[in-house]
Formats: structure tokens, C-alpha cells, sequence
């Protein structure tokens, strides 16, 4: 085994892991801060991707930003940190039949993966350097009027949240 | 055991965590929950982009795109950790299933 293999297992298992703590955590600060391993896990496979300004931006945005405001919205609402899946019999069965039907859906997407023959292109072990350059180039000619359009909408959503979530 | 990293790989991942933050979504009760599930599958879609972005020739599209998904990631929970908190000043709760009224 490589040394890309070694870590692209760990971080898997980092990442899936982890997810699965978020998923199936009876109290919701644990679902929270692993979580925090999620995103780390999902960095890491963007930069084995030769992807390091999204990795950077994950750290930034996601961690920095996200996740603090999810634990803010957690510690501020719940009185009682036990939370739980639907109980009874009507619980039960839905639960199962959810956990059944994302099964099914899991292993038709990855058989439908295994099986397709993707357009591929290039070595994609010769990559360029660093991607900042090519990304500042794109977003500031062929997507530039998404940027802009995306800082709009991030102004409108910090005054629309600031404006909802204040105490009348 | 011995198995290339290829594309297939960064599929499968994203795969098990897009199954995964669906059944977050679906069964847990809790908004903020329903609110982590979303994280999950909207990252399940970034690895997506990125992984095409490099075995596709190393098309830095898929990069921009992701940037968009994560702007617009952050506006979402910034305005839904906001409606989240107002629920909770009205209801003292954050069940879903018993969260029905517009105005009280």
C-alpha cells in the first residue's frame, strides 16, 4: 500500500465514522462536535483531490463558521440534550423502513457507479501546483456575475438572520 | 489488499455520507439535527464535484461550484439557525412533527 491509500482509508474512516456519530448520537452535543471530524475528514479528501483552496475554505467556512454556529444553536435551545427517534411502534417501523429504503438507495447508487464507464480525461496524477490562480481567473471573468450575485445573497441572508432572530 | 484510488472510491464516500445525512433528515426529530443531516449531503455533493473536477481532466469548474455550494451553505444555516431559534422562543421545543403553526 501507497502512503495515498494509507490516508485515503484513514480519512474515510475519519469521515464516515464520524458521520455515523452525527447520525446515530443519542445526545445532540455529540452529533455536534463530531461533526467537527466530518468536515476535517472531507478536507482531507480534498486535498488527497489536489484541491487545496476547497480544502482551505472547508476548514475556514465549515469549521470556522457552520459548525460554531451549530453549537450556538444547540447550546441555545435545548434544555434537555437527550433527544431521540420517534418512539412507539409507528417510530420503530419508520425507522426501519427509512434505515431499509437508504439501504437500497446506498447500494443502487454504488452499483450504478460501479458500472458506468465516466468520461475521463487526462493523467490525474499531473495536476497544476496550486488551483488559487485558476479559480481567481474563473471567478473573476466566465462566473463573475454569480460572485457578485453570490455576495448579494450572503448581505441579504446576514440581515434577514439577524433580523429574524431578534428578541421582540 | 490492494485496491487503486480512483474515482470510484471518492464516489462510494460520498455515497455513504449522502445515505447517511438522508437518514438524519428523514428520522431524527430534532431541527438542528435535520439541520446537520443537510451538511452531510450537501458535502457528499462537494466531493462529488471535486472528484470529477480531477479525474475529469482537471477541469477547475468543479472547484467554482463548490465554492458557490458552500456560500450558499452558509447563508442557509445562518438563516435557519435563525428561524430555529425563533421556534424556539414560541414553542420551548424544536420537535418537528409538532411544529405546525404559522402564526400562534
Amino acid at each position: 500500500m501507497d502512503i495515498i491509500s494509507i490516508a485515503f482509508w484513514v480519512l474515510t474512516a475519519v469521515t464516515i465514522g464520524s458521520a455515523a456519530i452525527v447520525v446515530f448520537a443519542k445526545n445532540i452535543m455529540y452529533s455536534a462536535f463530531s461533526l467537527l471530524f466530518t468536515f476535517f475528514g472531507i478536507a482531507g479528501l480534498y486535498v488527497l483531490l489536489n484541491a487545496d483552496f476547497i480544502a482551505v475554505t472547508q476548514i475556514m467556512i465549515y469549521v470556522g463558521g457552520i459548525l460554531v454556529l451549530i453549537i450556538f444553536g444547540v447550546m441555545l435551545t435545548s434544555k434537555i440534550t437527550q433527544i431521540e427517534f420517534k418512539g412507539g411502534l409507528t417510530g420503530k417501523m419508520q425507522l426501519g423502513i427509512t434505515g431499509f429504503a437508504t439501504l437500497i438507495l446506498a447500494f443502487t447508487l454504488i452499483t450504478v457507479f460501479l458500472n458506468t464507464n465516466w468520461f475521463m480525461k487526462g493523467n490525474p496524477n499531473e495536476v497544476a501546483l496550486s488551483t488559487v490562480n485558476d479559480i481567481g481567473q474563473m471567478l473573476l471573468t466566465q462566473y463573475l456575475i454569480q460572485f457578485e450575485v453570490a455576495s448579494v445573497l450572503l448581505l441579504v441572508a446576514i440581515v434577514g438572520a439577524s433580523l429574524i432572530a431578534r428578541r421582540k | 489488499m490492494t485496491i487503486t484510488i480512483g474515482l470510484n472510491s471518492y464516489l462510494i464516500v460520498s455515497v455513504l455520507l449522502f445515505c447517511l445525512g438522508l437518514f438524519a433528515v428523514i428520522t431524527r426529530r430534532n431541527a438542528i439535527m435535520v439541520l446537520m443531516g443537510l451538511e452531510l449531503i450537501l458535502n457528499a455533493a462537494n466531493i462529488n464535484f471535486i472528484a470529477f473536477s480531477k479525474y475529469g481532466g482537471f477541469n477547475i469548474e468543479g472547484h467554482v461550484a463548490v465554492i458557490f455550494v458552500i456560500i450558499l451553505a452558509a447563508a442557509e444555516a445562518a438563516v435557519a439557525l435563525a428561524i430555529v431559534l425563533n421556534i424556539y422562543q414560541n414553542y420551548k421545543h424544536l420537535e418537528i412533527d409538532e411544529i405546525n403553526k404559522l402564526k400562534n
